[in-house]
């Protein structure tokens, strides 16, 4: 089966964010790339079907339709579904999955996976996210610091893009940013009153995102245009996805391939070798299966599909898998807990309003167990939220119907203000994805069967993630502030990981410090599935830097010959 | 902000969330997709209801934004069968109101006689929306699922009506301000009452 036409230096199996990145760093770097995607071909700009278009441009205006919810029972659970978007969540009806619990899992099956979809909001984990395991006695330590990935956060800071502020917070560490976003007058104001309010110990800052507020010409991408329509692909290039940025930088140094339609079924694992010499390849479409070779391999399926990758592999050696010998293979699932926060009214600034659609709002870092803080729980949240003048959505109880009902209508009303909570889950070990032998998707493949559920840590800190987004609106002076803690379940943070975490102990951990499986040196996982805590941060731009630096680190190894 | 935590804060603050939106699709299963709920007769009558309620004025109204039309085609396909139900009964409970005071169909209605019929059934629509609101003042999601809550019918037809006219093409760009690629932002923009809001 195995020709020379089917050999590379390295697979790199996924699109999105880190698989991008992975392609990226590898290519450069001279190697031979095959990049396996399980969807469709998406190009940049010419594919993007819908970027221009307004909600009169829908048959339902941008709403789902009974029958798409039928079709999409998962879904339908929250914002994904929609006509703007329809066809970039994966199709629930080809790609199943089991729920012992509810977990809401939302997928981008096909070229850039979710990063054409994804919040862009840009942090980084603090040095204690890396030291709090250790400290509080969760779980297991990582095995790198902050300063191991600190010079890697500025090297993918840099060339994805992030716009934002050097905020000069210990908990927010600073970064390499384009100048930043811009808060509205209202949020200003806001964030002054809390700065004196709290004496400096809340903030209230501009977002840091991956949308680019410079042009950067040499990735021919222009610099953002106030639209805010990102999730719909965006025509300038303007926010970071593998499309408007790593993948072509991949494909001009020639030494990458890209295959879509490729469904990786199992990692090929050499017992006596004790490495991996390829993958299995399901084509989506002949059904055919296909065999690649490779001297390493990057796993960047995203978390679940990464973990249920290495679930199906070396089976015979291993029966729960590969890296299954730790007994934490599909063990640790983490998710960011939102739904939560408050919203308020703001009198007065009648005489101004805003112009352009920014692709960010503001951003509230983590205050609780920070400093001198000690609650009655671990670890902290942040918030993200915006202020802005109401439209014609706003309910108007004082004009019943006619001329001027549509006239208060036609003009914006006062100024509101929100925001909502990230909340960080802890690891726990019976929190887990496993295979159900009952299912099979569409090719017959087994499916992943989801049991996780929110503990005791959590729904305390959800508390006082209410009643502290209350205290803060209603202490810069934020009128009628109404706290909500909705209903969440486990996924939609869309920040599923931690299935295939990094550690010290291969007894206790699938990847080292280099994101190498214990079991298999030559596979390295850098999506979410490696995360060994979670923080409270968006963490994307860690899947970034945490692929760079495990790419860096393969390619050094190889010249060595040590994989 | 997440776009979910806005969708989510939009249907708190507007206390029911829009017909068709989350807080109180029920999970009813449509059981006559198919089965054309409305004809022209139909249509001619949301337009007038939908202009009742956004008429024309120095801008265009509902009808030169076809709202009659859109109306049916969210009814048809974007609301399960409950809601369906809701919305059917009440077009003919106010064919009813109009016999039973005028005499006459709606269409055969004065505006004056319309907007006075209407006012009315907004007036009646709003004391139920605050009894219900009364029983549950914060939490959306605990509305979710809850049979015993249906809104008035007139609170669907107006929100609709509201609904289709400001996301059509005329009721964002002539009625409403449009700017397709603003290219920048300006967050203390000056604003003079009457300037009109933003459609996106």
């Amino acid at each position: 089966m195995t020709t020379a036409q089917n050999h590379y230096d390295a697979i790199v199996v996924g699109s999105g964010i880190s698989g991008g990145w992975a392609a990226k760093e590898l290519t450069e770097k001279g190697l031979k790339v095959l990049l396996l995607e399980r969807g469709r071909n998406i190009e940049h700009i010419k594919d993007y079907t819908n970027a221009m278009k307004e909600a009169w441009d829908y048959p339902h205006r941008d709403r789902p339709t009974e029958q798409m919810k039928q079709d999409y029972p998962v879904l339908k659970r929250d914002y994904p579904l929609n006509e703007s978007t329809f066809g970039m969540w994966a199709n629930e009806k080809d790609s199943p999955y089991t729920e012992k619990k509810r977990f809401d899992w939302y997928r981008g099956y096909h070229m850039g996976g979710r990063s054409l979809l994804w919040g862009r909001q840009s942090y980084r984990f603090n040095e204690r996210d890396f030291t709090a395991n250790l400290e509080e006695g969760v779980a297991v330590d990582w095995p790198i610091r902050y300063a191991d990935l600190a010079p890697w956060y500025d090297y993918v800071e840099r060339f994805a893009g992030i716009s934002g502020n050097r905020d000069g917070l210990d908990v927010l560490p600073d970064g390499q940013y384009l100048p930043a976003f811009e808060l509205n007058i209202v949020e200003k104001d806001v964030a002054a009153r809390i700065k004196k309010a709290f004496g400096g110990s809340r903030q209230l800052i501009c977002g840091r995102t991956a949308n680019i507020t410079q042009p950067k010409p040499e990735q021919n991408r222009v610099n953002c245009q106030y639209r805010a329509k990102c999730w719909l692909g965006c025509p300038f290039g303007a926010y970071f996805s593998t499309q408007s940025s790593t993948l072509p930088v991949a494909m001009k140094t020639g030494n990458l391939t890209v295959r879509p339609f490729s469904i990786v079924t199992q990692v090929l694992y050499d017992k006596d070798k004790k490495r991996a010499r390829g993958v299995e390849v399901l084509d989506s479409e002949t059904n055919q299966t296909v065999e690649f070779t490779s001297k390493i391999i990057f796993l960047n399926a995203s978390a679940f599909n990464s973990t249920w990758i290495l679930m199906n592999s070396a089976t015979d050696v291993w029966e729960g898998g590969l890296g299954s010998s730790s007994n934490a293979l599909g063990r640790n699932v983490m998710d960011h807990h939102l739904g939560v926060g408050a919203y308020g009214e703001v009198e007065g600034y009648l005489d101004k309003y805003h112009f352009g659609r920014r692709p960010t709002g503001f951003y509230v870092p983590r205050f609780r167990n920070w400093g001198g803080d000690k609650r009655d729980y671990l670890r902290g949240f942040g918030y993200q939220g915006s202020a802005s003048r109401e439209n014609w959505r706003r309910d108007v109880a004082e004009l019943s119907i006619g001329a001027d009902l549509k006239a208060a209508l036609t003009e914006p009303g006062h100024w509101t203000i929100g925001m909502g909570g990230f909340g960080e889950m802890l690891p726990h070990h019976d929190n887990r994805i496993f295979l159900d032998p009952k299912v099979k998707d569409k090719w017959g493949l087994p499916v992943l069967a989801m049991d996780v559920e929110m503990k005791a840590n959590e729904l305390r800190m959800r508390k006082d993630m209410m009643q502290d987004a209350v205290e803060f609106f209603e202490a810069a002076g934020v009128k009628n502030v109404h706290g909500y803690n909705g209903d969440y379940a486990p996924g939609m943070g869309i920040h599923e990981m931690g299935t295939a975490r990094m550690g010290r102990d291969p007894k206790t951990s699938v990847l080292n410090a280099n994101n190498q499986v214990w079991d298999a040196p030559n596979v390295f996982v850098t999506d979410g599935a490696c995360m060994t805590s979670a923080s409270c941060v968006n963490p994307s731009l860690t899947y970034m830097a945490l692929t760079a630096r495990a790419a860096n680190f393969a390619v050094e190894a190889l010249k060595k010959g040590e994989l | 902000m997440e776009r979910r935590d806005l969708l989510k804060m939009i249907a708190a603050a507007t206390g029911l969330a829009f017909v068709g939106g989350e807080a109180w699709a029920a999970g009813v299963k449509t059981t006559s997709a198919s089965k054309a709920l409305f004809g022209a007769g139909d249509i001619m009558l949301l337009d007038e209801i939908a202009e009742t309620i956004l008429p024309r004025t120095e801008t265009p109204g509902a009808k030169d934004a076809a709202c009659g039309a859109q109306m049916a085609v969210m009814v048809q396909d974007c609301y399960d069968a409950k809601q369906q139900a809701l919305f059917v009964a009440g077009l003919a409970a106010l064919q009813a109101s109009c016999k039973q005071q005028y005499q006459r169909d709606f269409l055969q209605l004065t505006a004056a006689e319309r907007t006075a019929l209407l006012t009315q059934l907004d007036k009646d629509a709003s004391a139920r929306n605050a009894a219900i609101a009364s029983n549950d003042s914060t939490n959306v999601s605990n509305r979710k699922g809850d049979a015993s809550i249906e809104p008035h019918y007139f609170t669907l037809l107006k929100q609709l009506s509201i609904f289709v006219f400001f996301t059509s093409k005329v009721g964002a760009t002539e009625v409403l301000r449009y700017v397709a690629v603003p290219g920048r932002y300006d967050g203390a923009m000056p604003y003079k009452k009457g300037d009109k809001a933003w459609a996106t």
